[in-house]
Parts: C-alpha cells; sequence; structure tokens
C-alpha cells in the first residue's frame, strides 16, 4: 500500500483506545484512515496483559489481554484501516501536520483532517516518587518486567518486592509467583488499596502474599544489583515512622505507583492539559482545545477497565470522523463540569448543550477518598439536582461512570455549569 | 612481560585527556582502568560546567590550571566533537549581604586572569532569567564559563588516543608497583604486569592508595565528599543559564543549571562520605538540594524531577605551595623526588574537569622537564569525527541519514528520541559500549522522564543480539548487574 500524504483521519497509537477510534473513524464517514503505531504489532500494551479480566462490560466475556485485543485488530484490518507500524511520531502541529520516523516506513510527513490522540500512560518512576539509595539493577518498573517475562520470555528477579497497590503491580506479583518467584510483599504508601478489589483478591490473597498497606520503601540497597530493601512505616502525611524500619532482602523492587498520561505530542501541537489528570482537556466528543484533536483513553486520565477505553476511543474516532468530513452540530455552546464534594476529577471537563440531543452523555470520576458504605453520586446544576446515582462504595482505585439522561436536555440548556458530588447516603 | 613506556593508571577525563596528549608523540602508551568502561566516576556524575576560574584561590595550582584550561575547550571541542557551549556563568546574589560579597570574587577572578568579568543589576539578571527569586540583588557575569558533555568529552578523547595508538584496557586493575631499587619499572594488574618506564597516577578518588604503593606523600588522603543532584523535566522548567549562588566556606554551593541535553539540572550538596564507592541518594540530600535551588528559583519543584543522582568529588588535602597562599586541598601534579618514574596527581577535585586540558599539557611538559625526550609522531591526527545524533540534527539531515542508514528511522528511547542506529554505532565503536549504562552516557537514552522503562527491554534485546550473548548475560553496568537471571519457565516446583 503507498502511503498518501494526506488522511481524513490519522489516529497515533494502536491500543485499545486507537483501534477503537481508527475503526469508529474508518466506519463513520472518514475514508483514508492511518493508525500509527510505535511497536512492531497492534494492540499496545494489551499484548503484554496475558491475563484475563477483559471485555466484561464490552463482550460480556472473560478475555485475556491479546484475545481482547485482537478482536478489535481484526476489525480494524477488515474495514480498511491503513495500519503504519513500527513508527515513531515526533512531532505534531496545530494544524495537524504529523512528522514520524520508522526503520521500514522511513521519514513520514504527512496530513490529516483530524487527528485522535490515543498514546496511552507511561509508569510512574522511582525518580518521581524519589526513592533514596544506590542505583544498582534490579528497580524495574511493574510493566517493564510484565514486558520481559510476557512478552521475552525471561524473568527479571527470583525475590521481589513490590511497591504499590497498582493492579499491573498485583498482577505481576501473581504472574512471578507463577514463574518460580518469590514475592516477599507488596507495599504500599497509602492507608487503601490503589487497585482494583478483585485484584487484590486473585492475585495477592489467594497467593498468600502480604500486603502492607501505609508503608513504602525508604532505601535501595545494593551496588551492583539491588540486595535489599529497607521498608518504614508512615503516618498519615506520608512521614516515615522511626523504630518501624525493615530491611527486606531481595534481587528486585518492581514499581507500581502510578501511571501518567503520555502526552508530549499533545503539548508539541499546542494541546492543554489538565494537571490533575494529566491529561488534555476535552469536552464529551473527546475533542482537545485544538480544533480537529481529539484525544481518548488513557492518554486523557487512567482508566481501571480497558473496556472503557475501547468505549472513549469509539466515541473519539467518531467524533474526528465527523469533524473530517466536515459534519458539524449546531454550536449551543458548553457546559463545564466542576467537581463538588470527594470529587478527584471528572472527564470529561465540559458538555456541549447540544450533545444530549443525540444520547445521554457519560461522565466518569475518580474519587479523593475511600467511602465503604452506600453513596449518591449526584450531579448539580447549582441547587437542582439533574442526577443522583446510587453506588455501593466510592472507592479511589475504581472508577465511577453516569450518564447524563436524554431527559435531561433542557436542564442542561440553561446550566452555566453543572458539579458533580460523591456523597454518603 | 609486556612492554610499553607509559602507563596511565586511571580511564576518567584526566588519565583519557592525558592519554590523548601523550598519543601525539612516538610513545607506546598503555590506559588502564579497573572498571569495564572509561569515565564512570567522577566524570560521569557531576555539574558539567566549564568553569570561569573565579573561585579557586589566587596562587594555587587550582587557579592556574582552571584559567589555562577554560582557554583550552573551543579548540578541543572543535578537534573531538563533543558537545560544549561557552554561555557564560552567573554567580547570582540574593539580599545585600551577599551582594557585598560579589567584590571579593570579582578581584579574585581577576587576579586569577579571568577576562571579561562584570557585575549585572538585579533589574538587568530577571530580563535575562525571568525565573529569578525577587529577592535577587545582582549578580557577577564571567563570560567564559561554560556547559558541556564530560562523558562524551572522555569518550572522545580515548577514541583519539586509541586512534593514535594509545592501547586501551578496561577491567584492569592496578595493584602494586614493580620496582628496581627506586626506579618504578612496571605495575602488576589483576590481568598481569607490564612492564614501563613511566606510570601517571590518575587514580581519581584511589589516587592516595596509588601514590602511597609508590611510598609518595605518606599523609595525603582523598576523602569523597558526595554531592547529589536532581535532573528535571525539559517539558516542565527550562532554565536557560548556569545560576551559581554566592560560594560560602563549605563550596560554589547549590547551582542552577541548564545542561547541554536541554535539562536543568540543581545541585550538588556537600557531604562527606567514608565509602568511595557510595554514590547513595538521600532524603535529606534531595531536600537541601532543593531548598538550595529555590533560593535563586523560587518555582522550581521537586515535582519536575525526572532523575536523581550523586557523584563524588575526590577532595584531596594537600598544601598549596606557592609561599604565603593558604589553601589545603589542592591540586598534586608532580614528579616526585621519592621515586623515579611516576607522575603523580592527586587531590582533583572541581575544577578538575575545566582543567583537564591544561593538566594533561602540564603532564607533558613535565615529562619533558625530567628529561623525556618527546618525538612528535608523523600522522598524529587531533580530529575524532562525532557519530550522529538523530534528535539534535535538523529535519533534512534527519531524512538523509535515516536514507543512508535505516536504522536511525527506529527510536528505541521515546523521551530522548534515540535510535536503533546510535545504540549500534556505540556497542561497535572504537571503545564499544557493551553495559546499559555505557549506552545510556554515550547516547543519553533511557535519561528520560520514563527513566528507561520503555527502552529498557529493547536495549537488551539489542545488545544481547550484537554481541552474540544470550540476554542473561547483558548488564547495567557490569558483571553483577545483569537484567535477567532465567528464562521463564525454567525452574523446578519445590517439593
Amino acid at each position: 500500500m503507498t502511503r498518501k500524504d494526506k488522511y481524513d483521519v490519522v489516529v497515533i497509537g494502536a491500543g485499545p483506545g486507537g483501534l477503537a477510534a481508527a475503526i469508529a473513524a474508518k466506519q463513520n464517514g472518514a475514508e483514508d484512515v492511518l493508525l500509527i503505531e510505535r511497536d512492531q504489532e497492534l494492540g499496545g500494551i494489551l499484548q503484554q496483559c496475558i491475563h484475563n479480566g477483559f471485555g466484561l462490560e464490552i463482550f460480556g466475556q472473560d478475555l485475556p489481554g491479546p484475545s481482547y485485543a485482537q478482536r478489535f485488530i481484526d476489525d480494524t484490518l477488515a474495514c480498511g484501516v491503513e495500519p503504519l507500524l513500527d513508527t515513531m511520531v515526533l512531532d505534531i502541529t496545530s494544524q495537524r501536520r504529523i512528522f514520524a520516523t520508522g526503520r521500514h516506513s522511513g521519514f513520514v510527513d504527512i496530513r490529516a483532517r483530524a487527528i485522535v490522540l490515543a498514546m496511552g500512560c507511561r509508569e510512574r518512576t522511582r525518580a518521581q516518587i524519589r526513592i533514596p539509595g544506590t542505583r544498582p539493577a534490579g528497580v524495574y518498573t511493574a510493566g517493564t518486567a510484565q514486558r520481559w517475562v510476557n512478552v521475552e520470555g525471561y524473568m527479571p528477579g527470583s525475590r521481589f518486592v513490590v511497591l504499590g497497590s497498582g493492579d499491573i503491580g498485583m498482577i505481576m506479583a501473581r504472574r512471578l509467583t507463577l514463574e518460580g518467584a518469590k514475592v516477599e510483599r507488596v507495599v504500599e504508601v497509602m492507608p487503601f488499596l490503589t487497585g482494583l478489589t478483585r485484584n487484590y483478591v486473585q492475585c495477592l490473597m489467594d497467593y498468600d502474599i502480604p500486603l502492607h498497606l501505609s508503608h513504602t520503601v525508604k532505601r535501595v540497597i545494593g551496588n551492583q544489583r539491588v540486595e535489599a530493601v529497607e521498608t518504614v512505616r508512615v503516618d498519615e502525611k506520608w512521614a516515615p515512622i522511626p523504630g518501624s524500619e525493615e530491611i527486606i532482602p531481595c534481587d528486585t523492587l518492581l514499581l507500581s505507583v502510578g501511571l501518567i498520561p503520555e502526552n508530549e505530542l499533545s503539548k508539541k501541537a499546542g494541546v492543554l492539559i489538565d494537571g490533575l489528570t494529566g491529561g488534555p482537556f476535552v469536552d464529551d466528543t473527546f475533542e482537545t482545545n485544538v480544533p480537529g484533536i481529539f484525544a481518548a483513553g488513557n492518554v486523557v486520565h487512567v482508566y481501571d477497565l480497558v473496556d472503557w477505553v475501547s468505549e472513549a476511543g469509539r466515541q473519539a474516532g467518531i467524533s474526528a470522523a465527523k469533524f473530517a468530513t466536515r459534519i458539524r452540530r449546531r454550536e449551543t455552546g458548553l457546559v463545564p463540569l466542576r467537581v463538588g464534594d470527594n470529587v478527584r476529577y471528572v472527564v470529561p471537563h465540559q458538555v456541549n448543550r447540544e450533545s444530549l440531543a443525540e444520547a445521554p452523555v457519560r461522565l466518569q470520576l475518580r474519587v479523593k477518598t475511600p467511602i465503604e458504605s452506600p453513596v449518591w453520586v449526584e450531579v448539580r446544576n447549582r441547587d437542582h439536582l439533574v442526577l443522583r446515582k446510587g453506588e455501593l462504595y466510592a472507592r479511589p482505585g475504581e472508577i465511577i461512570t453516569v450518564e447524563i439522561p436524554i431527559k435531561a436536555y433542557d436542564q442542561v440548556q440553561l446550566a452555566d455549569e453543572l458539579t458533580l458530588a460523591v456523597v454518603k447516603r | 612481560m609486556k612492554t610499553v613506556d607509559i602507563i596511565i593508571i586511571g580511564g576518567g577525563v584526566v588519565g583519557c585527556m592525558i592519554a590523548r596528549a601523550l598519543s601525539r608523540f612516538a610513545l607506546h602508551v598503555l590506559l588502564i582502568e579497573k572498571e569495564d568502561d572509561i569515565g564512570t566516576g567522577a566524570t560521569s556524575a557531576n555539574s558539567a560546567i566549564v568553569h570561569a576560574g573565579y573561585d579557586p584561590v589566587t596562587g594555587t595550582l587550582k587557579a592556574k590550571m582552571n584559567v589555562a584550561g577554560n582557554a583550552m575547550w573551543d579548540s578541543l571541542s572543535g578537534e573531538l566533537g563533543f558537545e560544549f557551549e561557552r554561555r557564560g556563568d552567573y554567580v547570582v546574589a540574593v539580599g545585600k549581604e551577599e551582594l557585598a560579597l560579589l567584590d571579593g570574587l570579582q578581584t579574585q577572578g581577576q587576579n586569577n586572569g579571568v577576562p571579561g568579568m562584570h557585575f549585572i543589576s538585579a533589574d538587568e539578571m530577571r530580563l535575562r532569567e525571568p525565573n529569578l527569586s525577587p529577592h535577587v540583588s545582582g549578580a557577577l557575569w564571567a563570560p567564559t564559563g561554560g556547559i558541556c558533555d564530560p562523558f562524551m568529552l572522555t569518550v572522545a578523547a580515548a577514541e583519539n588516543a586509541v586512534h593514535n595508538g594509545v592501547s586501551l584496557l578496561t577491567g584492569t586493575r592496578f595493584e602494586d608497583f614493580i620496582f628496581d631499587q627506586r626506579r618504578i619499572v612496571g605495575v602488576k594488574t589483576n590481568r598481569g604486569d607490564f612492564a614501563c618506564r613511566w606510570v601517571v597516577n590518575a587514580a581519581g578518588l584511589y589516587a592516595d592508595e596509588v601514590m602511597h604503593k609508590a611510598g609518595v606523600r605518606p599523609e595525603f588522603k582523598i576523602c569523597p565528599r558526595r554531592g547529589e543532584y536532581s535532573v528535571l523535566d525539559r517539558a516542565e522548567i527550562q532554565i536557560n543559564n548556569v545560576l551559581f549562588p554566592v560560594p560560602s566556606e563549605k563550596g560554589k554551593g547549590i547551582l542552577v543549571t541548564t545542561t547541554v541535553h536541554g535539562n536543568t539540572i540543581v545541585g550538588p550538596n556537600s557531604q562527606w562520605v567514608d565509602d568511595k564507592e557510595d554514590r547513595s541518594v538521600t532524603g535529606d540530600g534531595m531536600a537541601e538540594i532543593w531548598s538550595g535551588a529555590q533560593k535563586l528559583i523560587p518555582s522550581l519543584t521537586s515535582r519536575f524531577s525526572i532523575a536523581v543522582f550523586a557523584g563524588l568529588r575526590a577532595c584531596g588535602n594537600a598544601p598549596c605551595q606557592t609561599p604565603g597562599v593558604k589553601h589545603n586541598h589542592d591540586f598534586v601534579i608532580e614528579i616526585p623526588a621519592e621515586v623515579q618514574g611516576l607522575v603523580n596527581l592527586g587531590g582533583i577535585e572541581s575544577p578538575g574537569l575545566t582543567s583537564a586540558p591544561a593538566i594533561a599539557r602540564r603532564v607533558v611538559d613535565l615529562l619533558q622537564d625530567a628529561g623525556e625526550k618527546l618525538a612528535v609522531k608523523r600522522g598524529w591526527d587531533p580530529i575524532r569525527e562525532p557519530r550522529p545524533h538523530f534528535r539534535r540534527l535538523p529535519r533534512e539531515e534527519q531524512i538523509k541519514l535515516i536514507k543512508a542508514d535505516p536504522r536511525y528511522g527506529r527510536v528505541i528511547c521515546r523521551c530522548e528520541m534515540v535510535t536503533e542506529g546510535e545504540i549500534i554505532a556505540e556497542i561497535h565503536a572504537p571503545i564499544p559500549a557493551l553495559t546499559y549504562d555505557a549506552i545510556k552516557r554515550r547516547t543519553w537514552l533511557g535519561t528520560g522522564r520514563c527513566l528507561g522503562s520503555f527502552d529498557m527491554p529493547r536495549v537488551v534485546d539489542l545488545i544481547a543480539h550484537e554481541l552474540g550473548v544470550p540476554p542473561e548475560a547483558v548488564s547495567k553496568k557490569g558483571p553483577g548487574s545483569e537484567f535477567l537471571v532465567r528464562k521463564t519457565k525454567e525452574w523446578e516446583v519445590p517439593a
């Protein structure tokens, strides 16, 4: 296939968000859709997620990562999306010009009518959480270890301590145990679990791996290879409690201390980033502040379930196709969404007043602190309740989803802002 | 026993610069380095600044070497093809008391022979660096200050030396001297004995141990002084200047500076440590450098930090030999009277990097003064061609490079945009980079905001492939630091 120099829609990143976006763009009127992926195959990080737990929301099936990805890869290729593999995007401009490079694709310089950013996220590192000590081999992010074990077939250590109760860390604790390694413990600086409860049950409890909440790693020990780590209990302000130090012999420290949306490219195009989510400000069509540049998936905010990433990608793909084929909705302005009680952030950041004429609008939020009893998730237009949804609990590790129903159209037309809150029932 | 003319102990920036200076002459020179790569000590962890020379006490060897060395950097960078920018530096005063101290510093600089220094007003200073603290009261400007890539200078100097006939042995540890009465006639190493006529002690942190084995300066002691640093994400903040605080008794203080890689770095603090290998980073140290940095640039926050590191200064205790000058940490660069056949260096802490070319020249002079007939070699080539760095090239050059070699089109390190072509070029370079850290120091891969979590498996794979070894044999920094322990599935379920 010869590459064109102009495309209706270019999607950057072929993980779950990008695949869904490319398919949706193609199916909604975009003629030429290019999907650029830096790796040598489609699917993104799903290809190394060989555990199950994917697809319950979208397919009603419990699939491993590669199987989940393959369904989208098959659709992508069948519907005529043009993949460009092993190619790294170097730069994008606000005029939607894209520069990329690849070993086989050479230097790429193309224009797009619309762009979907789907670069996903990266893992927070040792420097970002500032663990003192030496710098030996054996300090890896959980995702790097996952690639080694599941894709390359190598063990990065024999005796592990995992810092952080994020999902990848817990899943890797189980995976490494199954491969004959000893996982000494998982330590978490927060007084609560930061990943999904189901992963705690299935990955730690079932394998007798201890979880130490309100603990952190104070120091890495060893010059060539990790020889031990020093853990310590912390108070509510994360300050180490003297006397609670423990030296844990191990050869590897795995870090599962959070994910950061990967937006260095977005910034080059002038896309504005929300400091709370680490991702672009988007409206309910997933358009950023730069016209014609859309963003979806973990590049916008870090999701808990891949199904939601695919769903966001689909939405962004539809929006990009509409933009590229010049189908515009009636401009009636945007209603900003505000965070109220116990809400850390909400995505999207604003809602088109006219969107409810077509379909309900989905809002996704994370809470600041856990509430282990039934809660109300409320959306208010000043004092008027627009929507109230019950949940059995609210935990920072799990995203809460609510939908503004079509019947709220009139209220949203009149609102100058909507506020979200999560309160005890 | 293998015989050479001169053995240099230590492949840091000083040892490699001496090797290059000696490569000009018809001599057989052998450079030995205990680590698996050159430049892994103080050379690889410092502020990367070419100092103007106002800081050392007038009359010290440090002051002389600093100013003389500083003047040599332009031609050095041109010949050896490494990054060097003579962008000047500032000593920034905060408050009235500090302002008064700038005069003394300027006078000292002028006495040392530093050209072009002058005072900059607080208002002008804030125009030049808008992020500066509102309490800044003025600054001293030294136009000859600069920034560089110290590690690539070292690699370039060593490559040029090897190109001109110097032999380099890494993984080779000095153990003792071989004497013929009071004359040194060789050295013992973990890889056998070598005969020679001269030995140059450029052992950095271990210079005291080496000279003691020769019976020289038994009172001399290197006390490692650790300096911790933090590297900031260039997408978050870019300070475009070299900013020193007003120096105190403790030293030059916590500076905020840009680097040739475009990152801002802050540091170093200064802490005596017992262990010559203790390059660990501490929580207290980090707090210290952040509060120091915020004194100059209040908007700096540790949230911008993408990496931390620590280096060790090889701080000596040699008194200055100039009569009337009180300074107890001067450089030692001498041919001592106690033995024959030793060129002895010690206490080469800051400004050692800046001084390195002048130190190398002085070593040549000392040898000549000692009666060594140094004949310039025919065909000596001062030029070392740099290898391309994809990220630094203009777009047209990038396109050309990829056309010529498609491996330069595949990006392996996403944050620093380092390509497969660059990595493979370093693995097969005249001084091959055989470990992850060796490639990192040469290409700057893995230094960005993901700290190598993306490139690491890919680089391990590339090294294994290029060297024809299994991935389990690939290490971060030599034996004992392998990344991987075994294949999956290859284990026995305990009974």
